[in-house]
């Protein structure tokens, strides 16, 4: 079995070759590709190595005021560098993997896999993302996140199509990811949820992983959010994160699978949107509801300690630190 | 280079595609020929004799194999050779200066920070990485204040260090190692 390495130096060049050869395997980190290559999962005639490509590890502000990041750019410097900007993409980077895995790992490779368990995915839709994706043939589309996704490992990536960049707005107010695993490094997530705030717009985005075949929105929540957020006084009533927190469970679909039953996953989905919204909530009103809502700090991690128990109340009712 | 090498052997079956790379390693050139399906993990074992990075799951799960790739950690199970011809390498075999341990493999050694040594080799080499990055000021999923340049504490060590596994356990002693050279 021979194997063909195709190393364009640029992007144009990178799609020619993907045009020639659609069955060539693009490798940015490689640390999905790798895997497979290593496990003999996968044996691809030819791999097409993006890293000499050096526009895929930039990014941008664009004058859309979005922010547009290469496909190559680590999660190890989106954490350095626009952790800040993307809070919520920024702790979903920090549970990936190990450090290893971070400092070759991207969210391209990410949307390349379109595994249901990839942790970039909820919050690129709970901020409302497009991904760029350009072909020699039909130039470049912009897919909006949530119609990236069509199934367990598919996305809407044409064969001879490659993933140029992800573009989205800076966070307009607090983001949160929050996953269960059974440790943090190197877990793949039985169930994620992340939640973004848009005060300007009075609504909110979410993005669910790891229950459902693909990430998805939670779209039913996001509309009870909008329709039922106090924006005036930031009074939050109490049976309201509940009432979130089962109308995200109610877009999962979750399986049974060594990691996780599906009605522990929907619980955990429940419990999670809960936590997310409780924390950034608070946030948005930390400094008092005469001030009125305001950004929220610089990304923070929290993560439930462990799996979540059946029946766990779970709503702390302040934002707290959890330990790993 | 980009497989135009010819591709049937005589017995009619396809050879290995293979590629003539000069890898920069431990700051020595080294030139070599390999498959370029091959790793970077097995290159430095099988042809360049550098067998310090071990294979300890070659999936990326243990750290075991982790080499510094222009000063930052990486896996070398999970890199293609035929990738790596135009960056630094340092392999543990590197980090001392002539007899002068460094300075971490000096407190692994002070603090029983290894007791088989498979995954010391990994954790040396990570361990090395972590510093630069925490120097760096990259914060962890544990850094309680984003803005501040990270302490490392016993709970950022242990986070930071949670990609390289050790099998029997001598943790209280990489922690207590690490946590000396970074003071
Ligand atoms: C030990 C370990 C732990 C992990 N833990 C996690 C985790 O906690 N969470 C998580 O989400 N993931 C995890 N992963 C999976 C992996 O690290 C991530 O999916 C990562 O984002 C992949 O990025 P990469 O750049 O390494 O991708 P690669 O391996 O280079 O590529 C991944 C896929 O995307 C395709 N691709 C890459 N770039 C492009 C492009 N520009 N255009 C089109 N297609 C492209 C590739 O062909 C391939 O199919 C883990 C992996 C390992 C080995
Ligand atoms: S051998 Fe590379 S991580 Fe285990
Ligand atoms: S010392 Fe034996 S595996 Fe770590």
């Amino acid at each position: 079995m021979t194997m063909d390495f195709l190393r364009p130096a640029t992007w144009a060049e990178a799609l020619e070759a993907k045009a020639e050869r659609p069955g060539a395997v693009p490798v940015q980190g490689g640390t999905d590709v790798m895997v497979e290559l290593n496990f003999d999962v996968r044996r691809p005639d030819a791999l097409l190595d993006l890293n000499r490509v050096a526009a895929l590890g930039e990014w941008s502000a664009e004058e859309d005021g979005r922010l547009r990041v290469g496909a190559g750019v680590t999660y190890a410097r989106l954490i350095a560098e626009l952790g800040d900007r993307l809070p919520g993409l920024a702790q979903a980077a920090r549970t990936v993997g190990s450090p290893q895995i971070r400092n070759r790992g991207t969210v391209g490779g990410n949307l390349g896999a379109a595994s249901p368990a990839g942790d970039g995915h909820p919050p690129l839709l709970a901020a409302g993302a497009e991904i760029e994706v350009e072909s020699a043939a039909r130039g470049v589309r912009m897919i909006p996140a949530e119609e990236f996704y069509l199934g367990v490992k598919r996305s809407a990536l044409e064969p001879d199509e490659l993933i140029r960049a992800f573009w989205t707005r800076p966070a307009g107010g607090p983001q949160y990811f929050s996953k269960v695993g059974t440790r943090n490094a190197m877990v793949i997530a039985v169930c994620s949820f992340a939640l973004a705030l848009h005060p300007a717009e009075r609504r909110a985005g979410t993005g669910i992983g790891s229950a459902a075949p693909t990430p998805r929105r939670a779209v039913a929540a996001e509309e009870f959010l909008a329709a039922e957020l106090d924006w005036d006084t930031g009074r939050l009533d109490p049976g309201l994160p509940r009432r979130f927190g089962e109308l995200a469970a109610g877009a999962a679909s979750p399986i049974d699978d060594v990691r996780g039953t599906a009605a522990y996953r929907r619980h955990a989905v429940a419990v999670l949107a809960r936590r997310t919204l409780t924390w950034a909530w608070h946030d948005l009103w930390a400094a008092g509801p005469h001030e009125g809502p305001h950004d929220g700090p610089r990304g923070r991690v929290r993560r439930p300690g462990g799996p979540v128990a059946p029946g766990d109340p779970g709503d702390p009712e302040k934002p707290r630190r959890e330990a790993g | 280079m980009n497989g135009e090498t010819d591709i049937t052997g005589a017995d009619g079956v396809p050879d290995p595609v293979t590629a003539d790379l000069r890898l920069s390693v431990n700051g020595v050139p080294r030139p070599v020929t390999v498959d370029t399906r091959e790793t970077l993990l097995d290159t430095l074992r099988e042809h360049l004799g550098l067998t310090g990075a071990k294979k300890g799951c070659d999936h990326g799960q243990c750290g075991a194999c982790t080499v510094l790739v222009d000063g930052r950690r990486a896996l070398s199970c999970l890199t293609l050779t035929v990738t790596a011809d135009d960056v630094e390498i340092v392999t543990v075999e590197g980090l001392a200066d002539g007899d002068a341990l460094h300075p971490l493999q000096a407190a692994f050694i002070e603090n029983d920070a290894l007791q088989c040594g498979y995954c010391t080799p990994g954790q040396l080499c990570s361990a090395a990485g972590a510093l630069a990055e925490a120097a760096d000021g990259w914060p962890s999923a544990v850094t309680p204040d984003l803005s501040a340049p990270p302490r490392l504490d016993e709970t950022e060590i242990r986070e930071r260090m949670s990609g390289n596994l050790c099998r029997c356990g001598a943790y209280p002693g990489i922690v207590a190692a690490v946590g000396q050279v970074a003071r």
